[in-house]
């Protein structure tokens, strides 16, 4: 066969190996600079006692910055905040996307112009939308108390941002506003390609528009519903630019989540190892969530198509 | 294994390209600096200066970039992980000069220092810059907390003469507000930033308290700590304070001020021009006044307030060392700070002795104010431990305040945890 026609001469097989590496070179060389060696470096400070400056030496540890983390108050008070972040957040982020994308699906007058203004909120950077929620929730001069004060529902300004559970949730408000779109238009898409007939024939069979909705759209929008899942889960999980800009961790540490602990270990403290710590058992952790929606939302055999 | 080979080779090339991209053109010499936008010079001033000088010096080319004071530190260390650092010049707070000193990053320029320099510049000021004996840079910005008030609606509530002591303070601020002038009379930054820390070390001190003894073990939480803390406290429960303190920085600080929404506030100089003079900037303008900072009646002090000062330095790695210094020399210099000291008094002494001292108080409006203002206050200033570990130290201090002015922990629990954090870093 091929390989009959000389050692010299390739086959058409083994060009297209060697064309297909070559044009893969470029974005292996990226995805290794870029992506797999600062994961590995940073692997690597996990295991050392290692804080910011030059002509530092570290210190081996071991596993002594996970061991100290893990016994570190600190650290399960931040778990429990960031957790609570993300469960509110995509919570009723999902609730509400599924809602916006049915209401879109419907068709009602109109519902172009809805789609298109969706984007909105999801197309301002994540810095800005920080900075806009940090001015509104201002006590002395925000739109919240403007707004709040002229419909009458409060008689003086409330300040906001200066109880550590209040503002956390103020902050979760900002972070849905920005996020609803993103679930909203994927479920929307998803909705789109949905085939009319099933819902049709429940209908003759007399189920309810509610039985309709829970037996037979929500199973078939499993799997776009699992997609926008992951991905708001692990962004929440990680979440930290708007917290930054909105309330820097305070009042009180009382929005400080994983990332900004991370962040304020590293950069502000200088402790890159710790630091580093940090940022694997984040990495761990947002894996483990991806794992368990994926085992339980996640069947191939219910795939659309 | 061809196919191994040429893939090599290929990378090899593609890196030697990118490896290419990175080599430095030719032409004159860059200095790039970071500063800050915020509480002090603005950015118009600190571009005019920049622009004066790559003027007069064709063969440097100064570039200027800004960040807010809270993200100056942590911009300050990431950049200086990079081999050349990203920035060879970069403003520094006192704070900071231990620890930056210590990780090595600021040069060492104390062969740069004339006599003359070290003649005529406050010595308060080269206390900013220098750490254990070596100088690390110059200092540019020598500012303090200052006390304002609004004249307008003092005299509305028929009070003639600002408060001394944070007891008549209080007295005032009662009579304001049960007047019906305005809701909340003062207004502070103790949002859980540096801001709070100083406006909390003003008040320590003016109470006879301290942060730390002479040997650097914490005192903030001894009886007179636990009293100025609970003292802030009761401010926000008799609706003195503004509950939005807990909140703010000194923008916000000078935003409420700016609108009349209260009688008085503590800020460093720039306010003053901003808020008595700027119409764009404030609804209060020709209203305003300084005067000394108060203290407490049994502080034993007269006044005290919160020494706020930086420095500008050169990172160690940098290549443009010797340029770099060329702009510093220029930028505090005492011809350039004196012309632009609308925000920003000079760290000159000689500016504010005989003859000088008039031409300074006629550089702007409001330097007739803020150049005697800083005269008097300069004395009660106190400054903030230099210890390495200060970021760490100071965050759990304004948890600690924090903690306290929320009401998750009492005054004395939360400066307790905080000063037991204190004594760890210590170790």
């Amino acid at each position: 066969m091929a390989t009959l026609r000389g050692k010299t001469s390739l086959t058409l097989r083994q060009r297209d190996t060697i064309i297909g590496l070559l044009l893969i070179a470029p974005s292996l060389v990226i995805i290794f600079g870029i992506v797999l060696q600062p994961i590995l470096s940073t692997l690597y400070l996990s295991f050392f006692d290692a804080d910011l400056g030059l002509g530092r030496t570290n210190i081996f540890l071991g596993l002594g910055n996970y061991l100290d983390l893990l016994a570190d108050p600190v650290f399960w008070e931040t778990i429990q905040r960031t957790l609570y972040f993300t469960l509110v957040s995509v919570g009723v982020e999902l609730v509400l996307g599924l809602g916006i994308a049915q209401l879109i699906h419907a068709h009602p007058p109109g519902w172009r112009i809805l789609r298109a203004s969706l984007i909105i909120p999801w197309a301002v950077p994540t810095i800005v939308n920080g900075t806009m929620w940090r001015w509104i929730y201002n006590a002395d001069y925000g739109a919240l108390n403007g707004l709040l004060l002229q419909l009458g529902i409060i008689d003086k300004y409330i300040p906001w941002l200066t109880k550590p559970f209040t503002a956390m949730n103020l902050v979760i408000l900002a972070d849905i506003w920005h996020s609803v779109p993103f679930i909203a238009l994927i479920l929307q898409a998803a909705l789109a390609t949905l085939p009319e007939e099933l819902e049709e024939a429940a209908e003759v069979d007399g189920a309810t528009p509610w039985q309709r909705f829970w037996f037979v759209r929500l199973p078939l929008l499993r799997a776009a519903i699992l997609v926008a899942l992951v991905i708001r889960t692990v962004e929440a999980f990680r979440v930290f630019d708007i917290i930054y800009v909105i309330t820097a961790g305070g009042p009180a540490f009382g929005t400080v989540t994983i990332s900004y602990l991370t962040y304020l270990e590293t950069f502000s403290f200088g402790h890159v190892g710790r630091g580093s710590a940090l940022s694997f058992l984040i990495s761990i952790i947002t894996l483990l969530l991806a794992f368990i929606y994926i085992r339980f939302l996640y069947r191939p055999e219910e795939r659309m198509e | 294994m061809k196919t191994v080979l040429w893939l090599f080779a290929f990378v090899i090339v593609l890196s030697l390209i990118l490896a290419g991209c990175q080599q430095a053109e030719q032409g004159p010499a860059t200095v790039r600096v970071l500063a800050m936008e915020q509480a002090g010079p603005t950015v118009d001033e600190m571009n005019s200066i920049v622009a004066e000088f790559n003027e007069e010096n064709p063969n440097v080319e100064v570039v200027i970039e800004y960040v807010s004071y809270d993200a100056l530190h942590d911009k300050i260390t990431t950049a200086m992980a990079s081999s050349p650092p990203a920035y060879d010049v970069f403003l520094v707070d006192d704070i900071w000069y231990a620890e930056f000193a210590d990780a090595g990053y600021i040069w060492d320029v104390s062969d740069k220092i004339t006599p003359e320099m070290q003649e005529n510049i406050f010595d308060a000021a080269w206390d900013i810059t220098v750490v254990e004996g070596k100088t690390y840079g110059m200092p540019w910005l020598l500012d303090q907390k200052y006390f304002y008030y609004n004249e307008e609606i003092l005299n509305q509530a028929g009070i003639t003469e600002p408060p001394k002591t944070w007891e008549e303070m209080v007295e005032q601020a009662k009579v304001i507000k049960d007047q019906g002038i305005v809701e909340y009379p003062i207004v502070w930054s103790w949002g859980q930033y540096e801001a709070a820390i100083c406006d909390w070390v003003t008040l320590l001190y003016g109470n006879g308290g301290s942060l730390v003894d002479d040997a650097g073990n914490p005192t903030f939480n001894d009886a007179k700590g636990v009293e100025t803390l609970t003292w802030m406290l009761q401010t926000i429960d008799d609706g003195i304070t503004n509950p939005a303190s807990v909140s703010y920085v000194e923008e916000d600080v000078r935003n409420v001020f700016s609108q009349g929404k209260a009688a008085f506030a503590t800020n460093w100089v720039y306010m003053y021009d901003l808020v008595n003079f700027n119409e764009d900037e404030s609804q209060v303008t020709g209203k305003i006044k300084m005067s000394l900072m108060p203290a407490f009646d049994g502080g034993g002090v007269v006044s005290a307030t919160q020494d706020g000062s930086m420095g500008f330095s050169i990172a160690a790695e940098s290549p443009a060392k010797e340029v770099a210094w060329d702009y510093i020399d220029y930028l505090t210099s005492e011809d350039v700070q004196n012309r632009y000291s609308a925000h920003l008094l000079p760290i000159w002494k000689t500016s504010f002795e005989g003859e000088q001292l008039e031409t300074l108080m006629g550089y702007s409006e409001s330097n007739e104010t803020t150049v005697p203002m800083f005269s008097e206050q300069f004395p009660y200033s106190y400054v903030r431990p230099k210890v390495t570990f200060y970021p760490e130290a100071s965050k759990a201090l304004q948890l600690a305040l924090q903690e306290a002015l929320t009401k998750s922990k009492s005054p004395q629990q939360a400066l307790d945890d905080a000063a037991t954090k204190w004594d760890s870093l210590m170790e």
